[in-house]
């Protein structure tokens, strides 16, 4: 190999939305690629590894969808800066592939004339040709190449050996590197726009015959899905499922973590060591790190069905039907994708908010994603609700538990939606806003690889996160609970005299309106680093033993010690309460400063201590405090 | 049929048209569109990028239940979904019967 791996050639991807970009970059790099943290669709900047068939290595970059290098957004800065070789941290690219999807190649075309004034090499990329030939799209090739000037192949991503063309062309056309040519890229005007959209459809015309046509298995589908009334009843259906199958599904999985962790515990128990170190293995790491990792099979499900929709392409859709609704409350229809992610996290949902063109939508959405109820409440929520709501049926056939949890998730949507409409009148002060905008692709069979990848990239961000974050607070927590230890000969469980107990008596008069003890408040500081950990720290500090059964002793001790009231209310609070330290980190990041992170945490800590107090306080008046 | 087609026949908004109206974009119109949630410069800039040019044929194919809003059109080759606020912008002419 004459080419230092350091030095590989970089290859960048750009193309329109659901052009097929991402399922292209899969192919070529499989497993070799690098994602950040906490990956949202097309969101994120990905690059990976492609070895040519030659041995040649090159650096690919996936860059987020556009329909033009003038940036709109925060996302379309990105694609630009980097086409454009301005990004600081990144390399120049040394070849563009102007990914196409082969069906719907109009506005490809556009941008194709576009970056051919970025003065770099580009080759275009026809993706999905078996779609394109099914649906009697006849392509000329040659013709297209010629009439656009630039190279042009033909890929299927998700089939093997459908990428064998565009390897070659990449191994020749990395082979003899063209110097960067005259860059006269400038953002067009509306008349060169108009006048390169009209280039465009003379290309069309020359090259293409039969690019028009709709396809039919997509125009039926949306004539049920798409449907104002079916559309709208199918869409709620989808979610109910979805929901459902979060916590259905998920339990056997969960049961079978939980006892895994809990034979460890008991391992670690019986191990020749110091009292002292047996106790921190399994009650402060093992236990830890169970309480946490026994949320995977659930967010691995919520996620498989957000991607699936996606792949689908009935997102888009689902912004379409909901776009009205959303915005009767001053939302954007494209912030329903961002706050459906938040469900399963809020830190991918408003990672995802980078979709939403306008400055002022997007932090609207950002203010109200912590509110969605996330994955790390469901423990929370399912302790507490098992042990003070009884398990029966009203109306005959309505769990009264899954009631109360529907009414939690209610009462967060409700609150979101009430936040952003506040937002919107008094804080910005407009009425019209950002246009609903947005391309409804065909409809698409997911690809079983790519969700997987999709899903993996997804868990493996959450087990980092938990190993780190989150561990880390859960042995804070243990060692908070464990020291100083009870004198010898001391009466009541040894946590009464630590130093846990101590924060949690000195803030007892701030939080005795909303009913919390001092067990509560001390349970509530570690649920800061993920909120799912204050589940086990409750453990902790009702002496509960993790392993067989421990939430049910968890539930029965604390079912002995709360009134409904303080039950009630500490479930409201959790709606509500900026419990997350992880989200606020995010949200700085994200907004590029502290002034919308402090605006976020004390918003949502008002809203909790009013609703947790009036909470309290009714239950009370109604002989339940 | 050759005395429809010499009439100027009378243009109306995307905006304000029906679902299964089919025609052709004449022109691009921001003052039409004076309740766009974008300037006017920017909003025919983004209707443009979206394949939004005169002469192409549009479909009007679904509608959103509350007020008929947003709509999905389809440009050519593309299906888009739009606010009627901003589709007030794109003048269209009734397409000639097909033969």
């Amino acid at each position: 190999m004459n080419v230092a791996v350091d030095l590989a050639p970089v290859v960048t991807l750009v193309g329109n939305p659901n052009c097929g970009k991402t399922a292209l970059f899969n192919a070529l790099t499989g497993s070799r690629q690098k994602v950040a943290n906490y990956p949202g669709v097309t969101v994120e900047k990905k690059t990976g590894r492609v070895v040519t068939p030659t041995g040649r290595t090159l650096d690919v970059v996936d860059l987020p969808g556009t329909y033009s290098l003038r940036a709109r957004s925060p996302d379309e800065e990105i694609t630009r800066d980097v086409v454009l070789g301005k990004l600081a941290s990144e390399r120049a690219p040394d070849l563009i592939v102007c990914v196409a999807d082969a069906s719907n190649l109009r506005l490809a075309i556009r941008l194709a004339l576009e970056l051919k004034h970025v003065g770099r090499p580009v080759l275009m990329s026809l993706n999905m040709m078996d779609i394109a030939k099914k649906r009697g799209i006849d392509i000329d090739l040659e013709a297209l190449s010629r009439e656009l000037g630039i190279p042009v192949v033909a890929s299927v991503a998700v089939r093997r050996g459908g990428i064998d063309r565009l390897m070659q062309a990449l191994d020749e056309r990395t082979a003899r590197l063209e110097p960067a040519g005259t860059a006269d890229w400038r953002a067009p005007d509306a008349a060169a726009l108009r006048n390169a959209q009209r280039e465009a459809d003379r290309v069309l015309r020359v090259a293409i015959r039969n690019a028009g046509k709709l396809d039919p298995g997509t125009a039926r589908a949306d004539q049920v899905l798409l449907h104002p009334v079916g559309g709208l009843i199918i869409l709620l259906a989808i979610l109910f499922v979805m929901f459902q199958a979060v916590f259905a599904w998920a339990q056997p999985a969960m049961n079978l973590i939980s006892d895994g962790f809990t034979w460890l515990g008991v391992q670690a128990a019986a191990l020749p060591l110091p009292e002292i170190i047996r106790s921190f293995l399994k009650d402060g790491l093992i236990s830890g790190v169970g309480s946490v990792i026994v949320f995977l099979p659930q967010i691995v499900i919520l996620f498989l069905f957000i991607l699936l929709l996606e792949d689908l392409g009935y997102m888009a859709r689902a912004a379409f039907l909901m776009d009205r609704i959303m915005g009767g409350a001053g939302l954007h229809g494209r912030a329903f994708i961002p706050l459906l992610s938040s469900f399963a996290c809020a830190i991918p949902g408003i990672m995802a908010t980078r979709v939403i063109d306008d400055r002022r939508d997007r932090l609207t959405t950002i203010l109200v994603a912590p509110l969605m109820t996330c994955s790390a409440r469901i423990p929370v929520y399912t302790l507490i609700i098992s042990a003070f709501v009884p398990d029966t049926k009203v109306w005959g056939f309505v769990g009264l538990q899954g009631l109360v949890m529907f009414g939690l998730y209610a009462a967060g949507i409700t609150g979101a939606l009430a936040v952003s409409f506040v937002a919107k009148r008094f804080f910005w002060r407009t009425t019209a806003g950002e246009p609903f905008m947005l391309e409804l692709p065909d409809y698409k069979i997911p690809q079983a690889r790519s969700l997987a990848m999709g899903v993996t990239a997804r868990a493996l961000a959450f087990l980092k996160r938990a190993g780190t974050t989150i561990l880390s607070m859960m042995i804070l927590i243990w060692v908070l609970a464990s020291f100083p230890q009870p004198p010898e000969g001391a009466a009541g469980p040894a946590i009464n005299y630590s130093l846990a107990a101590k924060i949690g008596h000195a803030i007892e008069p701030v939080t005795r309106p909303l009913g919390f003890n001092w067990q509560i408040n001390v349970a509530l500081i570690p649920g800061m680093a993920a909120r799912e950990v204050a589940v086990g720290a409750l453990g902790t500090i009702y002496a509960v033993d993790a392993g067989e059964g421990a939430r049910e002793k968890i539930g029965k001790a604390l079912a002995g010690q709360w009134s409904l009231g303080t039950a009630l209310a500490l479930l409201v609070w959790y709606v509500f309460a900026p419990q997350c330290a992880s989200t606020l980190a995010v949200i700085r990041r994200e907004t590029g400063g502290w002034r919308w992170m402090a605006v976020t945490f004390f918003y949502m800590l008002a809203l909790a201590y009013a609703a947790a107090f009036a909470t309290f306080q009714i239950a009370h008046a109604a002989g339940a405090g | 049929m050759t005395l429809v087609s010499t009439l100027d026949r009378a243009t109306i908004a995307l905006g304000d048209a029906r679902v299964g109206f089919r025609g052709r974009i004449a022109a691009l119109d921001m003052t039409r569109a004076p309740a766009a949630g974008l300037p006017p410069s920017e909003l025919e800039r983004r209707l443009l990028e979206l394949g939004f040019v005169e002469g192409a044929a549009v479909e009007l194919l679904h509608q959103g239940l509350f007020g008929g809003d947003p709509i999905a059109v389809r440009v050519a080759a593309t299906t888009i979904a739009l606010r009627r606020r901003e589709a007030m912008a794109v003048v269209v002419s009734q397409q000639d019967p097909q033969p």
